[in-house]
């Protein structure tokens, strides 16, 4: 059971008796938790929302994907195990020598190669040379092409290619056992 | 043991002594030498509760200590009740920095003639508290964890049912060929064929070649088959007969166990950047000397590769959360890659030079019996002076071999193990066999093409897995050696001397798969009830003795002595004191293991033990 944080002062549990008061006396819903609930209204949580939409059928006009965390942090373990990138973005570089930072750099671009090597198909969006002019017909796909500069008129489009893009055309992260907590981006490491 | 009716798949299984992997050939899409093949990913844990599919599995077991792992970070996507041991790569990486509990080399073990290989002695150094396993049950996980990735990747096609090989190199004796035929019945293995490694790496080879095979080799051409591996070396030489206007290769000899393989490189090479690093005031943990070792193997890969690098940089990331000032930034230089392992490994030594071999101290440790030397083109100069007439008596290539030629003069050779990628080392021990065969003035030997390096044994293990169902070309040969009983001579005994002994032979050279051969004319009295033990020998070089030939004489080299034998006559049904007589078979096993067996007159048999427990 949760403490509330901030103890309400005595004039505002003045206030909120009287409230209560009314709202038992005019809400039959409210009076009911009132009854039931020991702790009183104080804790009173908005009332569960989870039926009301189910049974409403509107149309829903723009829906945003919520990104698993777990993928997202499963990256993170293989980044900091093969390349230790989170030590390394820790690190305030301005007290090292260029040397020592080029000598962890290395660990990091090896291990991160190896992650992406790994665990992903990386081939490029647009398989022509960097420089070369291209043209995008009447329907191409925008989202993996983006066009800069002088935008303007209707497909075809001619251009010239200033980055290829990249696609992952297959991803291969590790499974993970139920019980496992993928917040733990490393142990902590304890030598007996 | 009957091979499976209705099996959909031929597998091969490379059992490693420091990786395994599981390739396969769908039979039903295969048509003579076009096969379809794969290799199947290994689902195995790569940190706690993370399950990675990769494609090989590392011969590595973990025994965690019970507070070590979190409840449930040990799932794997089959059932894994009861299990406490851990194969793959996690075992790897975990047992790098808490060593007393990690079994590696379980396979060089299980060949190792001095210890009880069923007994629970891995690993040799964990302290009282950790449950130790035998090389027997080690060898019986990782074959485990194959079947089970197997069955959960393909449940329309179960492994019982499917026809399965598992390799072992040319080199294990009878005793750890069984051994690793029982570890594959305590894996669930029903009907698991073995096959020598260099054989799978010749049918990964045909199996690549599409039926080119037959342009680079002809009738006629002696392929020496050189492969190192992660922990040995195995040699074999294999002749090409043409027989009926088809194209026949014949497995003629197969070297001794030489434990020396590229994981002893890369440790020899971090022990060196390590002597270089202490000598600058850094002393490494075993932590770092792992990094270390790792990234020595990079640096050599490297340098091995390109010529023109002369100097490989290593950094031996820190242990805390500094990342930067706490690394060791150090480099291999070509001159020490060269020196040490193009030279220290793969010496330029003359076609007479000998493995150096030291006495061992009265009380060596009991620990795996490394080779002394480490010079692999010794050991292969050795191998082929041994084997010089190999060949003599092989139909096709009578008078081929002059009686002054010291070493047998091979054709082409045939590398294999991931150490070959370089080829500076390829071309290294071609260069040395080409002077070699120039001094005798023979045409230079040429490199087989196209061999895949890594997983060229498991998918040669497929490949042969179809071709028993005679699907695709099959290498003949029979057993590799000839074997021999000791038996006391009728010399009268000399006071102060051991009565000296005979050689009986009692399985002769090259005996095909499925026969069986009776010692004639001889008779053991066995006691009922007392096992009696045999010394028993093998050679690689006597192909001539017939079954019952006794051998007085037989040169040092002509000989090894293995781990004595042993049959025992159980008192069932017969009086305990009785004497039975008793007549030796042997029988070369559809399996691809020997087996003694001593019958007596009434027919009833019982099977001569090649691995006595020892008695401790």
């Amino acid at each position: 059971m949760s403490t509330p944080t901030q103890l309400p002062s005595f004039w505002s549990r003045l206030s909120l008796a009287f409230g209560t008061f009314f709202k038992t006396i005019g809400d039959a819903e409210f009076a009911a938790r009132v009854r039931d609930d020991q702790v009183g209204p104080i804790a009173a949580p908005a009332p569960a929302p989870v039926p009301t939409p189910a049974a409403a059928p509107a149309p829903v006009p723009v829906q945003l994907r919520e990104a698993t965390p777990d993928a997202a942090l499963q990256l993170l373990t293989l980044l900091q195990r093969e390349a230790r990138l989170i030590d390394f973005a820790h690190e305030n570089l301005s007290a090292y020598a260029d040397a020592d930072i080029g000598a962890a750099a290395r660990v990091v671009h090896e291990g991160c190669a190896r992650v992406l090597k790994d665990h992903f198909t990386i081939a490029p969006v647009r398989s022509e040379a960097e420089g070369s002019r291209v043209t995008l017909e009447e329907g191409f796909d925008a989202s993996s092409v983006r066009l800069t500069g002088n935008v303007v008129g209707k497909a075809p489009f001619k251009g010239t290619l200033s980055h290829r893009g990249w696609k992952a055309t297959d991803v291969r992260l590790p499974q993970l056992a139920k019980e496992h907590d993928a917040s733990v981006l490393a142990p902590a490491e304890v030598e007996l | 043991m009957s091979a499976p009716v209705n099996a959909r798949y031929a597998i091969g299984i490379d059992l490693g002594t420091t990786h395994s992997a599981l390739s396969y050939v769908d039979l039903e899409a295969s048509d003579g030498e076009k096969t379809a093949h794969g290799v199947l990913p290994i689902p195995q844990l790569s940190a706690p509760g993370t399950v990675e599919a990769l494609p090989l599995l590392p011969s590595f077991l973990y025994l965690p200590h019970p507070d070590e792992m979190a409840p449930g970070e040990l799932a794997l996507p089959w059932n894994t009740d009861g299990e406490t041991a851990v194969a793959g790569e996690m075992a790897r990486s975990r047992g790098a920095t808490t060593p007393i509990r990690l079994v590696s080399s379980a396979k060089s073990w299980l060949s190792h003639p001095s210890v009880d290989r069923r007994a629970a002695i891995l690993p040799s150094d964990a302290p009282e508290e950790v449950t130790r396993v035998s090389p027997l049950e080690a060898s019986t996980r990782y074959l485990q964890h194959l079947r089970r990735a197997w069955d959960s990747a393909h449940p329309e096609a179960p492994f019982d049912e499917q026809q399965v090989t598992v390799t072992i190199p040319a080199s294990f004796d009878p005793g750890a060929r069984e051994l690793t035929a029982e570890a594959a019945r305590n894996a669930g293995y029903t009907s698991a064929t073995l096959l020598e490694e260099p054989q799978a790496a010749l049918y990964s080879w045909i199996q690549g070649s599409g039926g080119a095979w037959r342009k680079q080799v002809k009738a006629g051409d002696i392929v020496l088959v050189v492969d190192v591996g992660g922990g040995t070396s195995d040699f074999s030489l294999i002749a090409i007969l043409e027989r009926e206007g088809k194209l026949e290769p014949h497995r003629v000899a197969v070297g001794d166990h030489i434990l020396l393989g590229g994981d002893n490189m890369d440790l020899a090479l971090a022990h060196l950047v390590a002597r270089k690093l202490a000598a600058n005031g850094t002393q490494l943990d075993a932590w770092q000397m792992r990094a270390l070792t790792y990234g020595c193997r990079g640096a050599k890969e490297h340098l091995l590769a390109d010529a023109d690098a002369t100097t490989w940089p290593i950094v031996v990331p820190s242990r805390g959360s500094k990342l930067i000032g706490g690394s060791i930034r150090t480099e291999l230089t070509r001159e020490e890659v060269t020196s040490f392992i193009t030279d220290g490994f793969f010496p330029r030594v003359e076609a007479s030079a000998r493995p150096a071999v030291r006495t061992r101290a009265g009380l060596t440790q009991i620990g795996l019996p490394y080779a002394q030397d480490a010079a692999v083109t010794k050991h292969l100069s050795a191998f082929l002076a041994r084997q010089a007439g190999a060949t003599a008596e092989l139909e096709g290539f009578e008078g081929r071999v002059a009686a002054e030629h010291t070493f047998l003069h091979p054709s082409a050779v045939l590398f294999n193990g991931g150490v070959f990628k370089s080829n500076i080392l390829a071309q290294r021990v071609m260069d040395t066999i080409n002077d070699w065969l120039y001094m005798e003035g023979a045409e230079p030997a040429r490199m087989l093409e196209g061999a895949d390096l890594d997983l060229a044994v498991a998918r040669g293990a497929a490949y042969y897995s179809y071709a028993r169902r005679g699907g695709g070309v099959r290498i003949r040969g029979g057993t590799a050696r000839s074997y021999y009983v000791g038996v006391e001579s009728s010399m009268p005994a000399i006071p102060g001397m051991e009565p000296p002994i005979q050689a009986l032979c009692v399985a002769p050279f090259g005996m095909e798969e499925g026969t069986e051969l009776e010692l004639p004319g001889q008779e053991f009295g066995l006691v009922v009830g007392e096992p009696v033990t045999f010394r028993f020998f093998g050679s690689t070089t006597r192909r001539q003795d017939q079954i019952g030939d006794v051998l007085d004489f037989w040169g040092p080299d002509e000989l090894q002595e293995m781990n004595e034998i042993q049959a025992t006559l159980p008192a069932d049904g017969r009086t305990p004191g009785d004497v039975v007589q008793v007549t030796l078979h042997a029988l070369a096993t559809e399996a691809g293991t020997l087996e003694l067996a001593a019958v007596a007159r009434d027919g009833q048999r019982w099977k001569v033990e090649f691995d006595v427990r020892s008695a401790s």
